[in-house]
């Protein structure tokens, strides 16, 4: 009887000493979570597979650039952490991953997430625990527009609808007879795109836009709407499409026997992708879009200071194609994150980050065309702004005339 | 009451450990793991549906991701637009749904079991481009973000008692989602005993022979359509109210695989298929591919791939092992494995002259 006592008040103290050890476990104050005085923790969700997996490579040339970072001294003995988790570009998946991510793995920052349903999924949870959504993979005007109802929410690419004016811009001042014909995604994206060029065009938009076609994601292929377009008397064709049914759209076009002047939209215009189109049969004449990232495919950024950066970089990841743009993406926007990290210094909590990143950025990003500034304000949250018009040469892009700038165009 | 409660089979208490085991679960795991577990039997559910209709009825849908998708909607614009309590809009979505359902049955009876799939699968495959379309009321491709869930102070209370820290909202979706799980396994379990649930099998097994006992065919069989999109709309309800935001992406055709993959895994035609299925098709992909990337035996040429494939490769091999091992499903495993085990042990108590061996647990 007295060793079965023993036994239990053996248990209890056992049981008492984990209470107290889960007990002490508190956060300390000079820090926030997901901070060590070795580490910095952040969080990612992509479409690693499923429909959009093309996209999951950001987050492996993201990782690369972080491990190059690492390896390098880190920021302030501090080594960062990619949590990356695949949500198969699904928002019921998004929600549960990034529950987990800042609930059970403690994250300091969602860092990039992809996909403007995805993310937009999040962004509610995420500002009410108060968690920075940093620097999201999408182009989607809301980013930046709906900052103030979303302050931990922060946007980096330029957002469609900005890139779109700078077209609108293009065909009012050189191209004032056009006559345009546009096919669009049937999504945020490609509304987002029409929007942009609708509104920059102003007053002529309904006179010189004589139709408009759009298309589903799960369609085959977009070749009935081409030829509604092609009939409707268009010389000028807008793309507002992925990459898949770019190139299907591109190969269309020609063998329509039909030569328009064509703007791409830049989620579809890495070389890769024209290389592609050029091999379904797409004549690829007279084809206009806009950049801000250096290219890794041109031969002008060999000796670039930048572009051997993101080449020395890239190396880090075994499985990523250094010419794919969307790497040379993932490592301009990590340049970004490892620079206000930097910027933060010692006093690395949740606040002094996201005023960083939301008010106080001015940054020279080494992979982005030069001239172009990463920039916010405390009236401005759209990181990236600028871009310069590119045409095609039969083998690669080149860069016409200077930046445009649309910084204040959109609130 | 009480010869009752002796004479009960195992089964019944199994059944008892089950539920209590799912009631008690949160109070120990953490609050977004209980999210993830209300997940998962949200899935359970629209499984559930599925199985009625595919293991009982013998009719196959390739598009139940269509009538959560519908579930969904109808709540969440009850509650958006309508200002209405979402807890009230489950129920009304499940019953909207279900006459869809019903509704898209009328049809579907002429179809064979083949042209059935693909007229179902057509519907998957169009659901997301029609919530698109009236951009005012699904707010088209931007989706609906839903009001953040409220726990009622009862619930509070009752949590902070016997836990001794405040409920989660996860954590007040969970027992929501498990109170509608109990529910609609308990009004599955009793359909599937008794006449209708009697006639869809009469159905299943043969219509013509069913035909000539006097069972309505056409009636049943959408019946077992009506009620099993009520069961997805309620699944695909409660989807909204645990992830708070729901959009045309919530929903793509790989949704409605998943279902049928899961209700196959479970195993067919039985009531805790459903269970099992839900939360192998729930976690298996998440755990997987969270899993592959960390294991360093695996060569990373080949981590590189399986997490490229995702959900579907792991999908395929269990679906493929489990179809030449067990394809009957989990369920049919368990039971078969039972089964033997009884055998073999009644058998040998036969062969030893009657005496059951002794209990092992003599300690």
């Amino acid at each position: 009887m007295a060793t079965t006592g023993s036994r239990i008040a053996a248990i209890a103290a056992v049981l008492m000493a984990l209470a107290a050890c889960g007990g002490s476990a508190t956060p300390t104050a000079q820090t926030d979570v997901g901070i060590t005085s070795t580490e910095i923790l952040l969080g990612n969700t992509n479409a690693l597979s499923g429909a959009a997996a093309a996209y999951g490579t950001i987050s492996n040339a993201e990782n690369a650039y972080f491990t190059y970072v690492n390896n390098n001294g880190g920021i302030n003995g501090r080594h960062i952490t990619l949590k990356i988790l695949d949500d198969v570009y699904n928002p019921a998946n998004t929600v549960p991953l990034t529950k987990q991510l800042v609930e059970q793995d403690k994250v300091f920052a969602m860092f990039s997430g992809l996909g403007t349903q995805t993310q937009t999924s999040v962004r509610d949870y995420l500002n009410g625990q108060k968690v920075p959504q940093l620097f999201v993979a999408t182009g989607a005007t809301t980013w930046g527009a709906d900052y103030s109802k979303n302050t931990y929410t922060l946007g980096w690419q330029p957002p469609y609808q900005g890139e779109s004016r700078i077209y609108a811009k293009d065909i009012t001042t050189n191209h004032t007879s056009a006559k345009i014909g546009v096919l669009y995604q049937n999504d945020d994206y490609g509304q987002d795109y029409l929007k942009g060029l609708t509104d920059g065009l102003g007053s002529s938009a309904s006179t010189m836009i004589v139709d408009k076609e759009t298309y589903d994601v799960t369609a085959a292929t977009p070749a009935a709407q081409l030829s509604k377009l092609k009939a409707a008397g268009a010389d000028t064709l807008f793309l507002f499409t992925t990459p898949g049914f770019t190139i299907k759209s591109l190969a269309t076009v020609t063998a329509l026997h039909w030569e328009p002047a064509i703007y791409l939209n830049s989620v579809s215009n890495p070389q890769v992708y024209m290389g592609i189109a050029k091999k379904a049969g797409a004549a690829l004449k007279n084809v206009t879009s806009v950049g801000y990232i250096k290219d890794p495919t041109d031969p002008q950024w060999d000796a670039d200071a930048g572009m051997k950066l993101y080449k020395q970089a890239i190396a880090n990841c075994t499985n990523c194609n250094v010419n794919d743009g969307f790497n040379i993406y993932g490592v301009a926007v990590a340049y970004t994150m490892v620079d206000v990290l930097k910027q933060a210094g010692s006093n690395m909590t949740r606040a002094n980050v996201l005023n960083i990143a939301a008010n106080q950025l001015n940054e020279t990003n080494p992979f982005l065309l030069p001239g172009v500034v990463v920039k916010t304000t405390s009236s401005d949250h759209f990181p990236i702004m600028q871009e310069q018009v590119i045409t095609w040469n039969g083998t690669g892009w080149t860069l016409q005339g200077t930046l445009i700038n649309e910084r204040g165009t959109l609130k | 009451m009480l010869q009752r409660i002796r004479t009960a089979p195992p089964r019944y208490w199994l059944v008892v450990v089950v539920v209590l085991f799912f009631a008690g679960f949160p109070t120990v795991i953490s609050s977004f793991q209980a999210g993830q577990w209300a997940l998962a039997l949200i899935l359970a559910i629209a499984i559930m549906g599925l199985n009625i209709l595919v293991g009982y009825s013998g009719q196959l849908s390739l598009g139940h991701g269509a009538f959560m998708a519908f579930g969904a909607y109808a709540s969440a614009i009850l509650a958006h637009r309508y200002k209405m309590d979402y807890l009230v809009t489950i129920p009304i979505a499940g019953l909207l749904t279900g006459m869809v359902g019903f509704l898209f049955g009328v049809p579907a009876l002429r179809l064979s079991a083949l042209y059935l799939a693909l007229a179902t699968f057509a519907l998957a495959v169009v659901m997301p481009s029609l919530i698109k379309r009236p951009v005012g009321l699904t707010g088209g491709v931007q989706g609906i973000s839903l009001p953040p869930v409220v726990v009622p102070q009862l619930a509070k209370d009752g949590f902070t008692m016997l836990t001794g820290s405040a409920m989660t909202s996860d954590q007040w979706v969970y027992y929501v989602t498990f109170a509608y799980a109990l529910v609609l396994f308990w009004l599955a379990w009793n359909l599937v005993r008794h006449r209708a649930g009697r006639a869809m099998r009469a159905i299943r097994d043969g219509e013509v022979a069913a035909a000539a006992s006097g069972i309505n065919i056409s009636g049943y069989k959408t019946l077992a359509f009506g009620i099993s999109a009520l069961y997805a709309g309620i699944a695909g309800s409660l989807l909204g109210l645990a992830t708070g935001y729901i959009s045309p992406d919530t929903f793509p055709v790989s949704l409605s695989i998943q279902l049928l993959v899961g209700a196959v895994v479970g195993g067919l035609a039985s009531i805790p298929g459903p269970l099992l299925g839900g939360i192998f098709a729930y976690f298996l992909p998440i755990e997987s591919n969270q899993w592959v990337p960390t294991q360093t035996w695996i060569p990373s040429q080949i981590v590189a791939t399986v997490v490229k494939a995702g959900p579907a490769v792991t999908y395929g091999v269990v679906l493929i092992l489990l179809m030449i091992f067990a394809p009957n499903g989990i369920v049919g495993l368990a039971t078969a494995g039972y089964n033997r085990l009884r055998r073999r042990l009644r058998g040998a108590a036969d062969r030893e002259s009657g005496h059951i061996p002794p209990d092992p647990q003599t300690v």
